[in-house]
């Protein structure tokens, strides 16, 4: 089995879930080929040692991320390579990438993957549905493309520095021009970092309004806590960009990540999974955030969160 | 300018979701149905499109129970006109539909497709690409602003750790919604009521689902490992435990 990793990057340095795919791939045995594009990709070969191989692209129309020139680039590495397997993350690249690549090149596609074994000429996939509340299991002849949630695997396992061999992919003339850069946004910052927080209170959709937010301020006050909100709370403008953890928000790793009203989405766990203490309440007892959590009950967090901030006034 | 905008029913997810016996499918008996969040960001930044550029909006979906309902609820928000499009045992992959609404996108003669970025039950890869890689046209995903500019479509791309960036396309183009560049908008039920009786037309086109080269998947609910530690009581009894965990770390 040959597997052809995409190593996303971003101003030099390589993503964890780039590391995390590599882990995938060495755990299904056989040879590993790391593939990076860029102006200059051949800078980065130097890290990519748990990787057998490494897949160069450079071209300058690849120096910023752009659809249609990586996923140009992605399909001729494929062509070239001919691997039995491609690995992306499920990241805005990978959602971007991925479906071209397979319809270009006649290959099944499986997404949200956890868990990749392979069985024969297939491969046994978990993936992740229905925002985390079921696995699914799929048998997907290769060669195929797979996408892996980010957290699949550990970065660790798939990250060391060492020389490989690095073969060049040309990019395809006339691959870029249709879609172009107009400006990259740094994230907002908005006077908050949540990134060094101690303590996250975050607030779900259940939160329901600017109004009720009140309830989730106090309790922040009280426990020297940041407030905190997972996408749709930002969203409908009930807090700032700033203030928002998962894929497309901060990734935090408080000591205390409390937090009502969140399914646990696996965008969501993205950004908090790694917390020291997650408590999560929930009026629903099949939410998948409690699959993660540390401590969870199953309440009305109206109920529960004003209770709770009596307490702490008191002691 | 003609957008088309698809919008699809899924599973609410608040719910509790059971399985069939042969765990092929959820058991859709009793499952509310919802329009998909990400679509809804789609439907609600085309007619935001239309509002300021100008535009003529096409809402489709393939049809099925609830679709009539649903279109009707696109057109009291604004879209100009609605199609169902049939599709006999439609599967349900993005993949597989593809070409049906390739064809669609085609015959209405759109320049700009509007799809919800992705949908949580879909497994074989999402629409928005798939159906610019069908069409051959620009796509971009995860986007959470949408403009025209100079005749092109200039989006916001959004990355992971907050990053994002302004992307200009040139038409026609897919674009895969995240979320509108402002939240949905309140459709009264009065408006609804009034779209009663509104005819939703058919437009069967001609094309066949793709393969998706994937058997389906058997579903299962997650083992929970070993899971949180559970809280229960009254209200009272969980804040008093909260506490107690709480000051034991020395937070409180
Ligand atoms: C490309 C992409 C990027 C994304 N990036 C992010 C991201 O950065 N961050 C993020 O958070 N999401 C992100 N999402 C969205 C993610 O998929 C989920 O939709 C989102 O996390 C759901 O937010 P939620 O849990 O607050 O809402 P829901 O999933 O709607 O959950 C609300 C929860 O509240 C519970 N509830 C209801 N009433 C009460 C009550 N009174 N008391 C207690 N509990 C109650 C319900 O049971 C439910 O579990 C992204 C999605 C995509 C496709
Ligand atoms: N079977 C389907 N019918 C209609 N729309 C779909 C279907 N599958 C996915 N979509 C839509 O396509 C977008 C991306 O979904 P997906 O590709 O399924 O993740 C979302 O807008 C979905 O709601």
């Amino acid at each position: 089995m040959r597997v052809l990793v995409h190593i996303e990057h971003e101003t030099g340095v390589i993503e964890d879930t780039a590391f995390e795919l590599i882990a995938i791939a060495r755990s299904l045995g056989g040879e590993v080929e790391a593939l990076v594009m860029g102006a200059e990709p051949e800078a980065l070969a130097g890290q990519l040692g748990a990787a057998d191989r490494v897949v160069a692209i450079a071209d300058p129309a690849l120096e910023t991320y752009l659809p249609d020139a990586h996923g140009v680039a992605l399909q001729a590495a494929i062509r070239e390579r001919n691997p039995d397997l491609v690995l992306l993350s499920y990241s805005t690249a990978g959602l971007d990438m991925a479906a071209p690549a397979a319809h270009a090149c006649g290959l099944p596609l499986i997404c949200h993957a956890v868990e990749l074994r392979q069985d024969g000429s297939a491969l046994d996939v978990r993936s992740q549905t229905y925002g985390g509340k079921l696995v699914a299991s799929s048998r997907v002849p290769i060669p195929a493309i797979a996408m892996a949630t980010p957290g699949a695997a550990r970065a660790e396992d798939g990250r060391l520095d060492g020389i490989r061999p690095v073969e060049t992919v040309a990019l395809p003339p006339g691959s870029a021009g249709a879609i172009r850069l107009v400006e990259s946004l740094a994230p907002e910052t908005g006077g908050v970092d949540l990134t060094q927080a101690e303590r996250i209170v975050c607030a779900g959709r259940a939160i329901g309004g600017t109004d009720k937010l009140a309830v989730v301020e106090e309790l922040a006050g009280l426990l020297k806590a940041e407030v905190a909100g997972s996408r749709p709370v930002i969203d409908a403008g009930w807090l700032p960009k700033s203030r928002q953890v998962g894929k497309s928000g901060v990734t935090v790793k408080p000591r205390l990540y409390l937090m009502a009203g969140v399914s646990g989405a696996p965008e969501h766990l993205e950004g908090m999974r790694d917390s020291e203490l997650i408590v999560a309440l929930n009026t629903d007892e099949s939410a998948p955030i409690f699959a993660k959590a540390h401590y969870g009950a199953v309440c009305d967090m109206f109920d529960v969160l004003p209770k709770l901030a009596a307490r702490l006034k008191d002691s | 300018m003609k957008i088309a905008v698809t919008l699809r029913l899924t599973p609410d997810l608040t719910e509790e979701l059971e399985l069939t016996e042969d765990g092929r499918d959820i058991d859709r008996e009793w499952i509310g149905l919802v329009l998909n969040e990400f679509d809804d960001q789609a439907l609600e930044q085309a007619v935001l499109l239309k509002e300021a550029a100008g535009a003529e909006v096409t809402a489709l979906a393939i049809d099925g129970e609830g679709v009539e309902r649903l279109l009707r609820t696109a057109l009291a928000r604004g879209a100009d006109a609605v199609r169902r499009i049939p599709a006999d045992d439609a599967p349900s992959s993005a993949r597989a539909l593809t070409p049906l609404y390739a064809a669609a996108v085609r015959e209405i003669g759109a320049d700009l497709v509007l799809a919800g970025v992705l949908a949580t039950d879909d497994l074989h890869g999402e629409l928005a690409p798939f159906l610019a890689a069908e069409l051959g046209w620009r796509q971009a995903s995860a986007v959470s602003d949408v403009r025209i500019e100079d005749g092109d479509v200039v989006v916001r791309q959004e990355y992971s750790g907050g990053r994002a960036a302004q992307l200009a396309l040139t038409l026609p183009a897919v674009v895969g919604l995240q979320t509108a560049s402002q939240p949905p908008r309140y459709v009264a039920g009065s408006k609804l009521r009034d779209l009663l009786k509104v005819e939703v037309p058919e437009m069967a086109v001609d094309a066949a689902p793709a393969a998706t080269g994937i058997e389906p998947a058997t579903l299962a609910l997650p083992d929970r490992g070993a899971g949180a530690e559970m809280i229960e009581g009254s209200a009272d009894q969980i804040a008093e435990r909260l506490h107690a965990i709480l000051v034991e770390r020395d937070m409180a």
